[in-house]
């Protein structure tokens, strides 16, 4: 609970429980939710330096920050691509999603 | 000290509470990714989130904690529900799944996992020399509009330009399907 590799191996396995979802799924939101764990990994991990290695334990708060603040834009921008997908093909399965294929 | 403490080591109990939260964290990322209705999926996403929201509590950082649930539970979490009721409907039938695929992935993961573990094992972790001890809040936002300005800066445009590009994206296909 006090060392540093506990928090890493938590969110290395948060990572790649990410990376399992995403490359299994094939529904659009169902991507969206891996990627949203796969960012928490990262945040994690900043706080994790931050509260054990880091001069000043402002810097790592920062950058947990930032990472909300992407997340929620990333978020909104990906929905609404989802929901414009939606009307047009009627599915949010990325296999149908193939008009660009060429 | 209390009763409390003599009836109970504080120690075993923060112990004991961060498990628990870990093995939140893990059951909701499992209940994440695995199910194939997305409803589900939604739910152990709520899970994970205030999971990770507690070990960044042990982290030290209450602030971030707070920040966690407000954001991701309460914003982003929310808008994908949003999301599922306004496409597929739940009652259709699930895409099946591939056997090949979910074996390709898994062996994936457990590649990166083994790079990251080792990773994590081999490189000496050195702390600073010298380390400052101030969490508060209020240090935290007087950063933000100084020293971290840029970041806040990029951080409020691209939630706009986000904003903007949201409903330009929904709305504009909106118009042309009508």
């Amino acid at each position: 609970m006090n060392s540093l590799t506990t928090y890493l191996f938590i969110a290395a396995a948060l990572f790649i429980i990410g990376v399992f979802g995403l490359l299994q799924r094939r529904s659009l939101i169902g991507m969206l939710i891996a990627i949203e764990l796969m960012l928490n990994a990262a945040s994690l991990n900043f706080m994790a330096f931050n509260r054990f290695l880091a001069p000043d334990p402002i810097i790592g708060q920062v950058y947990t920050l930032f990472i909300m603040g992407f997340a929620a834009a990333e978020t909104a921008i990906a929905l609404s691509i989802i929901i414009a997908l939606f009307r047009r093909i009627r599915s949010i399965n990325i296999e149908q999603a193939r008009e660009l294929r060429g | 000290m209390t009763p409390l403490q003599n009836l109970i080591d504080p120690a075993l109990l923060a112990q004991t509470a961060f498990a628990v939260v870990v093995v939140f964290t893990f059951a909701g990322a499992l209940t994440a990714v695995l199910p194939r209705n997305i409803l589900y999926n939604v739910l152990g996403l709520i899970l994970c989130l205030t999971g990770v929201a507690g070990i960044f509590l042990y982290l030290g950082s209450a602030f971030i904690a707070l920040m966690e649930l407000l954001i991701y539970v309460g914003a982003i979490c929310i808008s994908i529900v949003f999301a599922i009721m306004l496409s597929r409907p739940l009652h259709l039938s699930l895409p099946k799944r591939h056997l090949p695929k979910v074996a390709g992935a898994g062996g994936v993961a457990v590649l990166v996992f083994g790079a990251l573990a080792g990773i994590v094992v081999r490189t000496p972790w050195q702390p600073a020399p010298v380390r400052s001890s101030d969490w508060s809040v209020a240090t935290l936002g007087a950063y933000l509009l100084t020293r971290y300005d840029l970041v806040f800066e990029a951080m409020s445009i691209v939630l706009l330009v986000a904003i903007l590009g949201a409903i330009l994206i929904s709305g504009a296909s909106g118009r042309r399907s009508s």
